[in-house]
């Protein structure tokens, strides 16, 4: 129930010193805090340690209060004992005076006045852009390494354990194998669909064949793949490396000697780049073939002509060209996951953070990739 | 008195924020050196720098005539396989059974048959008390059974050094009482060298021959010497922290 004013409104008043300032606080301050409680005078809010004044805290005429005083109090004094403004505090009840001791630094509390973070003053745009620097010199940083611990393993001095290259081949190829089987179905059919209405437009649905063929083989098998695998193994990878981040499992390992790239990640990306093009040539084979149900039924191209006109418009530059890009693709998943994972913060909710930053940049990479590789292919003359 | 290991001019930060600096010091062979100062002092901050896993700001940590952070990676990794360290959170390989985290540091550097190995995780496990858990997952012991298990980690290759973050936080008084006297029967009878960060006063004045005091206003460490000493003539701050007394 709210608190009824019987009494004089509240009201605080600075009188200014040499040396010595005064606060007086007056009145009823129940339920309510006067918005001059809210900043201290800029005189006294300037002040240094050299020459800060003392503050004595005056509440013989205060009447009446209840919890929020003390909070309220502590907001105002707390940035003046910080700038080094001795206070006196004895003309508080002993209650808020107490809770106020501990609160303010120079009394310190459980953390004997350990330093806070200071607040960063730079504009947001210096900010983002100092931060987008930094955060593109980690994934040059963590590229370089990786490169140095494939070497290391070709040399034959990696930390690298087969078993768990095992374990990681298991867990991204046969494990994702259906997730990949059922998207590219669906792609694939829905382009044979779509690519066949628009055909019968001119009357060639006969093409129906060729257009899933390129498409599905050249660029969606390998696409569709990349973008499932973001989901499901770069998620995992992030969410993995992350949560051992934050256990300080990883500096464990550092503290071995053993170097986390060549043991963490090294098996995730071998056994990424063994099992990739399998997954994309089974995704490619399902796109391809889901097309022949939508065209056989829908706009009656017989079953023996589309996958004739399948394997006539299926040339070894296609096939190389979406395996190498599907597998581009499944590289990029690992290496922002594994990043990502590596460098996340040490607690629950950057393991979170971390992870959905990995999806984000693999599709942002894949999206990238894709348009760039398209057009250098497409320029070269493949 | 031989120094197994020299911090000098040590400068911690975390960005632009410095939490410590000018820390000079040394530990010495076959002592026991408690890590003392309030919360967010940075006592497990200093201790990732001693280990070789965060530069400094400024100084240089020395062990074995090496700079831990100017002697490349290569050397760093095997003056780093000298010290055993166990974390303030276990870190036991969460994937791997208790006795495989003991028995990973052992076929990665040592000549052991795998017998030999669990032979040796099992001693280990015995010596703090959790000879039952050789085929656990760390995710089904307790809080307490994990700092032990990373105890016994620590101890796999019969380190030089041990780092000990917060070691006795989350036991049970019967068990934080062994691992007491597992500290200084490791320091009388295998002359190991233990560096421990931690807020309990009673493992402090049962097993620590000096204390280093890091003081959270000065932003440096303001005492090092015994904690008898530290107790009747070290600074105010320090006494105050020892006696548990803020002054008022």
């Amino acid at each position: 129930m709210p608190a009824t004013r019987t009494q004089p409104a509240p009201t605080l008043l600075w009188q200014p010193g040499e040396a010595v300032w005064s606060l007086q606080l007056m009145g009823d301050w129940r339920g309510f805090v006067p918005p001059s409680a809210l900043a201290a005078p800029s005189a006294l809010a300037a002040a240094d340690d050299a020459a800060a004044p003392t503050l004595e805290v005056d509440t013989r005429q205060l009447t009446a209060w209840d919890a929020d005083l003390a909070p309220a109090l502590w907001a105002l004094l707390a940035p003046l004992a910080q700038r080094g403004v001795l206070l006196r505090l004895d003309g508080l009840a002993d209650d808020v005076r107490a809770a106020l001791k501990l609160a303010l630094p120079d009394d310190g509390g459980d953390d004997g006045g350990a330093a806070t973070p200071a607040a960063d003053t730079l504009p947001l745009a210096v900010r983002q852009g100092r931060g987008a620097w930094a955060e593109l010199g980690i994934t040059v940083g963590f590229v370089g390494e990786l490169l140095l611990a494939g070497l290391r393993l070709l040399r034959g001095r990696s930390a690298m354990r087969a078993s768990d290259l095992l374990h990681q081949m298991d867990e991204t190829g046969p494990r994702s194998l259906p997730i990949v089987a059922l998207t590219t179905f669906l792609v694939g059919l829905l382009l044979a669909y779509m690519g066949g209405a628009q055909l019968g437009r001119i009357g060639a649905q006969m093409f129906i064949a060729e257009l899933v063929t390129v498409g599905v083989v050249r660029e969606l098998a390998g696409l569709m793949t990349g973008v499932i695998l973001a989901g499901r193994v770069g998620a995992a990878f992030a969410a993995q490396l992350g949560t051992m981040q934050a256990n300080e499992e990883i500096d464990a390992l550092r503290t071995l000697g053993v170097n986390p790239i060549e043991y963490l990640v090294l098996p995730r990306l071998l056994g990424m780049l063994l099992v990739a093009p399998l997954l994309v040539a089974m995704a490619m084979l399902v796109g391809v073939l889901a097309g022949l149900p939508a065209a056989v039924a829908i706009y009656d191209v017989p079953v023996p002509l589309y996958l004739q006109k399948c394997l006539e418009s299926l040339t070894w530059t296609h096939l190389w060209i979406g395996l190498f890009k599907g597998t581009m693709y499944t590289l990029l998943v690992v290496v922002a996951g594994c990043r990502e994972g590596l460098h996340a913060g040490r607690n629950a909710q950057a393991v979170g953070e971390a992870t959905t930053r990995a999806v984000v940049k693999a599709l942002v990479w894949i999206v990238l990739a894709a348009c760039a590789s398209t057009v250098v292919l497409q320029s070269l003359g493949f | 008195m031989d120094v197994l290991l020299r911090a000098e001019g040590l400068t911690l930060a975390h960005g632009d924020e410095v939490v410590q600096h000018d820390l000079t010091f040394d530990i010495r062979r076959a002592e026991v050196l408690a890590i003392v100062g309030a919360s967010g002092c940075g006592k497990s901050t200093l201790l990732r720098h001693l280990i070789g896993l965060q530069p400094p700001a400024q100084g240089r940590v020395m062990y074995g005539g090496h700079d831990l952070y100017a002697c490349g990676d290569d050397v760093l990794a095997e003056l780093r396989r000298q010290f055993g360290v166990m974390f303030q959170a276990g870190a036991l390989w969460s994937a791997m059974t208790v006795g495989e985290n003991l028995m990973l540091p052992m076929r990665l550097y040592t000549p052991l048959n795998r017998r030999a190995r669990e032979q040796r995780a099992r001693f280990k496990l015995a010596l703090v008390g959790l000879d039952d858990c050789f085929d656990a997952l760390p995710a089904a012991l307790s809080g307490g059974m994990k700092k032990r298990a990373a105890i016994a980690r620590a101890l796999a290759l019969d380190p030089a050094l041990l780092y000990l973050d917060e070691p006795s936080s989350g036991l049970d008084p019967i068990n934080a009482g062994r691992l007491d006297a597992l500290i200084l029967a490791l320091r009388r009878h295998l002359g190991t060298t233990v560096v421990m960060v931690t807020h309990t006063l009673d493992s402090v004045f049962a097993v620590a021959d000096r204390v280093l005091f890091l003081d959270a206003r000065e932003k440096t460490m303001t005492a090092l010497d015994a904690p008898r000493i530290l107790l009747q003539h070290g600074p105010e701050r320090v006494r105050e922290f020892l006696y548990r007394a803020p002054s008022t």
